[in-house]
């Protein structure tokens, strides 16, 4: 057994009481004696509770939705879903150029929780694969769609496209596509939430891929060693582009990996949405209580290819048909709603008002006009010299 | 009414593909996400998914075709009214008619001429440095101390500035250009960072793109390649990216270029790298005025600014106008030496060596103009093709390697905008084109030196 560097304190009591217990309601609901499958017999790993945010996700999962709350998810993920289907229909019919990385499978994770967070408060910063992030926050679908087919009256005027979407008035920060930068871009929106006393709190999404990126731990030691307001949440589709999980990375489970820099981690089922909101509240609550930064892993997968010309080789049709019917985060939202008494009715209405809502952002992504030739050149500076 | 479904592009270049199997018959109820089709494109099999729901109709193209167009329809869906109401039927045809007005032209016109007809007028003026009021003092100031005041002042003025890097803090900063910092603005905005320049300029990028005004020192700026991406991708492209919405105000700043004996992974000028990337602006000052006042003016800047400067320099001292709120304009170049004969362009240490040039050739009877750039990004190239237009004759002296430089870039601008005033050939007077060496006589013949800028300068004199 490793040694503690620590004094030895024999017993996680006695270390705890050796060191002020974290404010957050959180760890108190963690006692690492409570649990033996989890607490470890490290006296110094009981002190910093690594385990305790899982710890107190494990005693309860799910998210007490009301229901007018599960009909709002239920809607938001439809919407993504709906939005996702015919982002790559009009892919095929070349409207939509270059790279485009759909959410479709991935629903309950941004939507499980953003809804947590407080729109234009809170900072959300992602990769490329970023729709789904930005329906989330509730940010015009007409637009996004209009940036993805390169018009004028897209999100970033028709310059960034499907992987560069921006909207800082819902402090949404993009859209990033270097795979890992959003988690250090992610960490200077934790700090400015810090400098300036705001209470905000960051989320910063990234892959299980990114996740191997080096300045995601330089990210973790600062975060940890700054007490950073940051939530890093590793969605972990199983796929690397095209290389599975076990394939590229020696620990697996992501949510350890803040470990080595003190990071508590929480282990989520990604693909029920009322897990997902009930994990984040626990994360919330330990970050803005000024603990520092929490790693959660969100399990879900990508129905769809990494890109939209990946033929999804490296995997079987049976594995992703046995996501589709038997996880799928929003038939068993609907399967929920409707074992609760909410009638069918309900249910069919949002869905014919997504479909309503995302043929017209496609109408309006495929009418509007390209961008005006000048702007070829403006936004390079913003001032001028 | 029925749904048509096309021969999808499953790549960005597809324009055909084989029609490899159908996995659905005439009859088959489908939904959406249920896999239809095989598709072969030139590069792979990919699965074709039904979006729309209902019961196919008719197929159309029978499996095994090859060459099928995109766009082709290649079987039908009769539509389920109930499920899929009137916007989904209805938008497909549009769209794909649509796709072929706006898509095709736009990908086969090179919009050269056409982008020629739209480029910004290049006229605007940058500023002039500020007059100064007669009878203004005139303080002694080291450069490294002109940086440091221009930190101070702005972080009296907004306390949305701070300093983060390496030893900037406690230890008072590995070049002392930090000095007294911490003591006077506290641990809260004078931040100690680990040895983890890729982590720390992404955190100040993203604290800049947050509302702040981060200064990111690094200890050099060999040590910023760990960092670049942060300083191209993440800094430099977002305004751009996000059509003007994200703003990312930071300066990078760190001394740059050869120091003295430190070999090859320490001594390398970044002007160019740096320089050559729409999006940054660029500064690199000699003397301590300039250190101020563009420092100021780049901490101020809504830009990402890279802030060159030289750690030979710091201990020079310079003369700086003791007033309230010097400040100089980003993009212009200064010319610190007149002169009839010959133009010496040059930037950073590079000018010292020209002043010295200009000295000994004075006395040979050629007359030097020397221009300090200051700003590599956007380069002043009105104040250089005035004084080529003047002098005929040119020589740049830059500290760093040859190619793709910035006196690369000076030849460049005068042979497309200033060939009629050629007397000469411009020459450039850079290191050589080797990793700078350790040993003090191999150093010393691989750098920039006066003797050799004056020895251009005869050249193109013809002398």
């Amino acid at each position: 057994m490793a040694k503690s560097a620590r004094p030895s304190t024999a017993t996680p009591a006695a270390s705890t009481a050796a060191k002020p217990a974290p404010k957050s309601r959180a760890p108190r609901a963690a006692k690492p004696e409570a649990e033996p499958t989890i607490a470890s017999s490290l006296a110094d790993e009981a002190a910093f509770a690594l385990r305790s945010l899982q710890q107190a996700h494990a005693n309860n999962k799910r998210y007490d939705a009301s229901d007018e709350e599960l009909l709002k998810f239920y809607e938001q993920m439809v919407l993504i879903r709906r939005f996702e289907e015919k982002a790559g229909q009009l892919y095929g019919l070349g409207l939509i150029g270059g790279f485009c990385h759909l959410y479709i499978g991935q629903e309950a994770v941004a939507v499980g929780l953003q809804s947590a967070l407080t729109e234009g408060h809170d900072s959300v910063i992602t990769g490329y694969r970023d729709h789904g992030h930005m329906l989330a926050y509730g940010i015009d679908p007409k637009l996004i769609m209009a940036e993805l087919t390169g018009r004028g009256a897209g999100i970033s005027r028709g310059k960034g496209g499907s992987m560069h979407m921006f909207s800082t008035e819902h402090k949404f920060y993009g859209g990033h596509g270097i795979v890992g930068a959003q988690v250090p871009l992610g960490a200077g929106l934790a700090f400015a939430h810090k400098y300036r006393g705001d209470g905000g709190v960051c989320m910063a999404y990234f892959g299980d891929g990114a996740a191997n990126q080096g300045q995601v731990y330089e990210t973790f030691n600062m975060a940890a060693l700054w007490n950073l307001p940051i939530i890093f949440v590793v969605e972990n589709n199983g796929y690397a582009m095209g290389t599975a999980v076990k394939r590229g990375s020696a620990e697996t489970h992501f949510y350890r990996r803040g470990t080595a820099f003190r990071i508590p981690g929480m282990d989520v089922n990604g693909m029920d949405v009322l897990e997902v909101r009930q994990a984040a509240e626990v994360a919330l609550e330990y970050v803005r209580a000024g603990n520092g930064p929490v790693l959660m892993e969100l399990k879900t997968y990508r129905y769809r290819g990494h890109s939209m010309s990946d033929p999804a080789k490296y995997r079987s049709r049976e594995e992703v048909q046995d996501m589709r019917d038997n996880h799928d985060p929003i038939e068993a939202a609907k399967a929920e709603l409707l074992k609760r008494g909410v009638a069918e009715e309900k249910i069919k209405e949002i869905d014919k008002r997504i479909r309503q809502t995302v043929a017209e952002a496609a109408d309006f992504a495929e009418t509007s006009p390209e961008p005006n030739e000048a702007e070829l050149y403006t936004d390079v500076l913003v001032e001028t010299y | 009414m029925a749904i048509e479904l096309k021969m999808p592009a499953l790549s960005p270049t597809m324009e055909e593909g084989t029609l490899a199997k159908w996995l659905v018959k005439t009859g088959d109820e489908v939904k959406s996400g249920d896999i239809i089709a095989e598709i072969e494109t030139d590069k792979a099999t990919m699965e074709f998914e039904a979006i729309d729901e209902g019961v196919i109709g008719e197929i159309l193209v029978a499996e095994g075709t090859e060459g099928v167009k995109v766009g082709t329809v290649i079987a039908t869906i009769k539509g389920d009214d109930d499920a899929a109401p009137v916007a989904a039927p209805a938008a497909a045809p549009a769209v794909e008619q649509k796709a072929a007005e706006s898509v095709a032209p736009a990908g086969l016109d090179p919009k050269a001429k056409a982008a020629a007809a739209i480029a910004p007028k290049t006229d605007a003026k940058p500023a002039a440095d500020p007059e100064l009021p007669a009878g203004t003092t005139m303080v002694p100031t080291t450069v490294r101390e002109a940086l440091r005041d221009a930190m101070a002042e702005e972080m009296r003025a907004d306390d949305r500035v701070f300093v983060m890097g390496e030893e900037v803090a406690e230890y008072q900063g590995a070049y002392k250009v930090t000095q007294g910092l911490l003591e006077e603005f506290g641990p809260r905005r004078v931040i100690d960072t680990p040895i983890t320049e890729y982590g720390f300029a992404g955190i100040g990028a993203g604290a800049a793109m947050g509302g702040l005004r981060p200064v990111i020192e690094f200890m050099t700026f060999n040590f910023a390649m760990q960092a670049i991406d942060h300083i191209i991708n993440s800094a430099a492209k977002t305004n751009y990216m996000s059509g003007g919405q994200m703003r990312c105000p930071i300066v990078f700043r760190g001394p740059n270029g050869a120091a003295s004996r430190v070999g090859a992974q320490h001594s390398q000028n970044y002007g160019p790298w740096y320089a050559s990337v729409p999006g940054v602006v660029v500064i690199a000052p000699y003397d301590s005025a300039d250190a101020k006042g563009l420092l100021r003016a780049a901490i101020r800047s809504e830009d990402p600014v890279v802030f060159l400067e030289n750690e030979l320099v710091y201990g020079r001292t310079f003369d700086v106008p003791a007033i309230d709120d010097f400040v100089l304009p980003i993009g212009k170049a200064r010319i610190v030496r007149p002169g009839k004969d010959v133009t010496i362009v040059s930037y950073s240490i590079g000018v010292g060596f020209a002043l010295e040039a200009a000295e000994t050739l004075a006395a040979e009877g050629i007359d030097a103009e020397v221009i300090d750039l200051r700003t590599l990004r956007p380069l002043d190239k009105a104040t250089v093709l005035a004084s080529l237009a003047k002098t005929n004759r040119m020589v740049v002296a830059e500290e760093g390697f040859p190619v793709c430089s910035i006196a690369s870039e000076i030849i460049a601008i005068c042979m497309e905008e200033g060939f009629d005033h050629l007397d000469a050939p411009v020459l450039r007077v850079c290191n050589e084109d080797v990793p700078l060496p350790y040993a003090a006589n191999l150093e010393k013949l691989a750098l920039i030196n006066s003797a050799k800028v004056a020895a251009a300068v005869r050249q193109v004199c013809y002398r």
